[in-house]
């Protein structure tokens, strides 16, 4: 439909051809491949970064740190979306299913079994793909594409939402709560001090973007990229569409069921009306859009960016006085369309050109090489 | 007894199901012809909605009288927002155009709760509570009304675009927009012109609502999924197909409403969307592309 004003580019070619060399590709170490391609200025940045983010619980007091967590929690899971849409081309608008179905699995293993979130999150991402994998088995065997997957997807997460609302096991529309002690500190079951959680935010944050790095470098990256770029080209060169796309679901769906453990474990308590909304899918989705679909960098930079400003509005608008429960999401809103219409290959992209932090200037169609 | 019952209550949902209609029938000609998916049209519906309970409240506009009001303010804003904004991601790649009017929908859904707060609203008209009898049914005097205002705004759609010189030419565009442009037509001023029937339809569709339902922020992501869900359901791009999808969707909720509980009733109509998009993704009336 839309998609025939598109034309192999040379970038897409490109990859492609990468597509093909990289079964013969040598084998490298994992840290030379994470640094390839960027700058010592790139490489500076990244580890003043990582340092600050180490270190910023020592200076910063406990609002921050939540402030903080939040941030983190948004790349992490716009890092687990972009696998989908940016590298894979599968535009998902009900990641909040993942999330929730992590979640709701690692809580209700909790509070039921009394099974700690380190082991339950394994159950938890099994529920999450096979859902992914039923969604992607549906959705690609029956050839829903463009417009009606992103539509597969909503139906899917809207399903669950009303679902669970009747769920009366995990409480149903009036809450699912986790037991709560104060001061307690049991870091297997992932109870603690808001540090802790700050610390594992952070982890998943990095394991997320050292995962999407191997991966997109990998055999199966190439792939993902080729089936993103030009489906049909890359079927001719022997890629398995199938198999590409239900992988990237797959990957998609695990990340970012890990990110609703998390959630279930750090807020304690869980609706179906929040955890499932279609808001909650557009949240997941703005980081990476605003940093940059498809980059490395792209989803982490934008939660950094749009979690502190929307805290920022909060602020003032409580300051103000004012009682505007919609000024945030009005805020969002028109983050997005600002975005889109100037920045629509992220603020990254432009950002790493500007900055010269990568070595080959940021195409945004090979984000491969972006970040 | 029990027969006469369901009767009722299809013949309810059946009313409901051609405001429904109406709403998509919005979005399938904007869908079929800008080849844009309008993911601010439940958006558009509560500006409908509340444009009527504000007529109604400051003069006494029965809605059925505020929707030609509500069908030009949309028609101004649908046209000018194809104009300015969308026409420019017309070619671009589809999820940019999705997260264009997400941002538009957001920016829509959350002014209208900042302007008229959480709380549910309504329009007074002297008939709310009067009901009709046909035969062995009882019908609500609203419902019966804005059926039957859907229909005639349908009618007069399906006829501006069968019948007129513009219509035809927009069908045009929607066929061949590189044929439509040799032949001299105006793609981008008929483009902006679908958007705003579009919206307009839409935004006449919202002032009938008031009427069956009271308006809410929250209820306009509702009506965008539905708007969709009856689409796809009827097929993408046709018109006939938007209503029979309504139509099939007002009764299928209104039965499920009454057999199961309410809250499960959308339940089922994700349902139907599934089943549709397997086993017959072009929809029951849509062509396959």
């Amino acid at each position: 439909m839309i998609g025939m004003f598109r034309r192999i580019s040379s970038a897409s070619a490109k990859i492609l051809l990468a597509a093909i060399k990289a079964t013969e590709r040598p084998a490298t170490g994992i840290v030379s491949r994470f640094a390839s391609g960027v700058t010592w200025r790139g490489s500076a940045l990244i580890f003043f970064a990582l340092l600050a983010t180490l270190l910023a619980p020592l200076v910063a007091d406990r609002y921050l740190v939540s402030v903080l967590t939040t941030v983190l929690w948004f790349a992490y899971v716009g890092q687990a979306w972009n696998v989908m849409m940016g590298f894979s081309g599968l535009l998902s608008l009900g990641h909040a299913l993942y999330v929730g179905l992590g979640a709701y699995v690692s809580a209700a293993l909790f509070v039921h079994f009394g099974i700690g979130p380190w082991a339950g999150m394994i159950l938890a991402i099994l529920v999450a793909v096979a859902a992914g994998c039923i969604i992607g088995f549906l959705g690609f065997r029956f050839g829903v594409k463009g417009v009606h997957f992103a539509l597969l997807t909503i139906a899917f997460a809207e399903v669950a939402r009303i679902g669970f609302d009747h769920i009366t096991w995990v409480g149903g529309s009036g809450g699912f709560f986790l037991p709560v002690e104060a001061g307690a500190s049991d870091p297997l079951n992932l109870r603690g001090s808001p540090l802790l959680f700050y610390y594992v935010a952070l982890g998943l944050v990095l394991g997320a973007l050292v995962l999407s790095r191997v991966l997109l470098h990998s055999r199966l990256g190439y792939q993902w990229l080729a089936v993103r770029e030009e489906p049909d080209a890359a079927e001719a060169s022997g890629v398995d569409l199938f198999r590409a796309r239900m992988t990237a679901v797959a990957v998609s769906a695990a990340m970012t069921a890990l990110g609703g453990v998390f959630q279930a474990f750090y807020f304690n308590n869980l609706f179906p009306e929040q955890v499932f909304s279609m808001g909650r899918s557009i949240e997941i989705i703005l980081p990476a859009i605003v940093g940059g679909i498809g980059t490395l960098i792209g989803p982490i930079l934008g939660a950094f960016i749009l979690t502190p400003l929307g805290e920022l509005l909060t602020f003032l608008i409580e300051a103000g006085g004012l009682d505007l429960p919609g000024l945030k999401q009005l805020f969002y809103g028109v983050a997005l369309v600002v975005i889109v219409v100037f920045r629509p290959e992220g603020v990254w992209p432009w950002l790493a050109r500007r900055l010269r932090l990568v070595r080959q200037p940021g195409d945004y169609r090979q984000p491969g090489e972006g970040a | 007894m029990p027969i006469d019952y369901y009767l009722n209550i299809a013949a309810s949902g059946l009313l409901t199901g051609l405001v429904y209609g109406l709403a998509a029938l919005g979005l399938s000609v904007i869908f079929g012809v800008v080849r844009v998916v309008n993911f601010a049209h439940g958006e558009m519906m509560v500006a409908g909605m509340y444009g009527a309970v504000l007529l109604g409240g400051w003069w006494g506009l029965d809605p059925l009288l505020s929707a030609p009001v509500m069908a030009a303010l949309l028609f101004a804003c649908g046209w000018l927002l194809q104009r300015g904004l969308v026409n420019k991601f017309v070619e671009r790649p589809e999820h940019m155009q999705f997260i264009l009017l997400l941002g538009i929908a957001t920016i829509l859904v959350n002014a209208m709760l900042m302007l008229f707060g959480p709380d549910a609203r309504n329009v007074q008209v002297p008939y709310s509570f009067d009901t009709v009898e046909i035969g062995p049914m009882l019908l609500d005097a609203v419902r019966l009304r804005a059926g039957a205002a859907a229909i005639v705004v349908a009618a007069a759609l399906f006829a501006f675009f069968r019948f007129s010189r513009t219509g035809k030419a927009i069908r045009a565009c929607a066929d061949n927009p590189l044929g439509a442009r040799v032949v001299g037509l105006n793609i981008d001023g008929l483009y902006a012109l679908t958007f705003g029937i579009g919206a307009a339809v839409v935004g006449v569709a919202g002032a009938l609502m008031t009427l069956l339902v009271d308006a809410r922020p929250q209820l306009a992501p509702e009506y965008t999924l539905l708007s969709f869900i009856i689409v796809i359901v009827g097929g993408l791009g046709s018109l006939p197909g938007a209503l029979l999808g309504g139509v099939l969707i007002g009764m299928s909720e209104a039965l499920a409403g009454f057999l199961l509980t309410p809250s499960l009733k959308s339940l089922f109509s994700y349902g139907v969307l599934i089943v549709v998009l397997l086993l017959r993704p072009q929809g029951l009336l849509g062509k396959r592309s």
